[in-house]
């Protein structure tokens, strides 16, 4: 990659709008605009944030018809696409020969095609990727560079987008939408990183700051940058890829197990059949030895990703590690994610954190940090 | 008042020196949400890392500007980070140090030298 960062669609709206750049997988993108990273996020929880997105990979997939895609695409993850409905979208993430995962991503059923849109830092791989394996299968891979991609979340969203088109009430958390915003044809999802109501939408390049530019000109929305998109994720103990899962992580440690459809599982009519599917199923059925849980410092110092984590007594044995931590604005105290060893990760169970030479206390608690609040 | 470039500032009071940060070096760091402070009566070094800073973000040390010891601690900053953010060159100092030898305080900035850094 050369050393000079891509700009997205709408790199000029962030300057006018005093961002603090930073790079980002390759990109320069909006750290925090003016108000900072904590009224972002709190007027995000209260009202609506908006982010620019579009450094994030679109990807279309598109075989002779939705079903044959949708097998194709099923060799590579251990979901179910087949059943997907018109219009719906899921979770998904690639998973490597030895069991771990090479990204994640949300992925919809479009009719005729799957449009997926993957993270940043791994579009490059998960393009070439896909093409490897899906076109020989028939199925061609479009990487759409000609489209930016938003997210509005919060509790305002829905009246804010209902000035554009006012049937948007009707769709429901994980419904997938083309509608017009300022004239432009927009992709819309009811889904988000937030863990609060929300859309993300998919906008072509040349219309972005005109329908970004309009939704912002509702009274109740700010612009929010990439730090509070990280905050928020956390309190929502949503997994950041590279972070709190990787090509070495197991889906099922990650307590991703969720994600993977019975029928893929041991039993299912469509069992195995997706990269590492031997070790996935094995941690299924045997557990991990680590698992990826929530927690709360005692104390008042936040404890960041790679801090170490033993237990009481004598043994100086690490038991796990944090993989993000963060100051939580809504609850106004840190919280974190870590792996921590099965026997340990029982909720209210306390460990040490190794911070600065000094061993914290930090309590294991249950995930979300703050209430999920979907539209059902 | 003299500057470092770890942008602290420094003010002599008598044959002590206050120390805290400078407007720049809060608003770099966004919303401050919690400081570890040393222990009064603490000797340092200079470039001892001696207060943590913690935004959303991140974690930054600062660094010891002189060799001596510290003599008080700005308590309020344990239960209000925030101050930082709003009065950094007031009210949310971090420190006051008895420095062995007051002229090694002449290496640092002037204001105006200062400026111009950051500028």
């Amino acid at each position: 990659m050369s050393d000079k960062l891509m700009h997205t669609p709408l790199n000029n709206l962030h300057k006018n709008s005093h961002a603090r750049m930073t790079p980002f997988a390759g990109y320069e993108m909006p750290l925090q605009y003016k108000n900072g990273i904590m009224s972002e996020h709190l007027h995000t929880r209260s009202h609506a944030g908006l982010f620019d997105v579009s450094h994030m990979g679109q990807v279309v997939l598109r075989g002779n018809d939705f079903k044959q895609t949708a097998k194709a695409l099923e060799t590579l993850i251990p979901m179910e696409v087949e059943t997907l409905n018109v219009d719906r979208q899921r979770y998904g993430f690639f998973t490597n020969s030895t069991g771990g995962i090479s990204d994640d991503f949300m992925f919809s059923n479009r009719g005729d095609h799957i449009y997926m849109v993957v993270n940043a830092s791994r579009k490059e791989d998960d393009i070439k990727y896909l093409r490897k394996n899906l076109e020989p299968l028939g199925v061609s891979v479009r990487n759409l560079e000609n489209r930016a991609l938003i997210a509005l979340q919060g509790p305002t969203s829905q009246k804010v987008l209902e000035e554009h088109f006012p049937k948007i009430s009707k769709m429901r958390f994980m419904d997938v939408s083309t509608i017009p915003i300022a004239g432009a044809e927009c992709w819309v999802s009811r889904s988000g990183y937030t863990g609060d109501d929300g859309f993300e939408i998919s906008i072509p390049s040349q219309a972005a700051e005109i329908v970004t530019t309009s939704l912002l000109e509702h009274e109740t929305v700010e612009l929010a940058g990439l730090g509070a998109r990280d905050s928020l994720r956390l309190e929502a103990g949503l997994c950041l890829y590279g972070q709190d899962i990787d090509a070495t992580t197991s889906p099922v440690a990650a307590g991703l197990k969720w994600a993977m459809h019975t029928s893929r599982l041991s039993g299912g009519y469509k069992e195995g059949k997706f990269p590492g599917a031997e070790k996935i199923l094995s941690e299924i059925s045997d557990g991990t030895e680590h698992k990826l849980v929530g927690f709360v410092p005692l104390g008042k110092a936040p404890i960041r990703a790679n801090t170490e984590l033993f237990g009481h007594g004598s043994s100086s044995d690490k038991i796990g590690w944090i993989t993000s931590g963060s100051f939580s604005p809504t609850l106004k105290h840190p919280i974190a994610l870590g792996y921590l060893k099965k026997e340990y990760s029982i909720q209210g169970n306390r460990v040490n954190a190794q911070v600065r030479g000094k061993l914290l206390e930090i309590e294991v608690t249950k995930l979300p940090f703050v209430k999920k609040n979907f539209k059902k | 008042m003299k500057f470092t470039e770890e942008h602290e500032w420094l003010r002599v009071e008598g044959d002590l020196v206050v120390v805290g940060i400078t407007e720049h070096a809060s608003s770099q760091l966004g919303d401050i949400v919690f400081i570890e402070l040393p222990d009064e009566g603490t000797i340092v070094s200079k470039d001892d890392e001696i207060v943590v800073i913690e935004s959303v973000k991140a974690a930054s040390d600062i660094l010891s500007p002189l060799d001596g010891q510290i003599v008080e601690i700005n308590e309020m900053l344990v239960d209000e980070p925030s101050k930082v953010n709003e009065d950094p060159v007031g009210d949310a100092w971090f420190f006051k140090m008895k420095p062995d030898n007051m002229d090694q305080i002449d290496e640092y900035m002037d204001e105006a030298a200062y400026s111009k850094l950051i500028s």
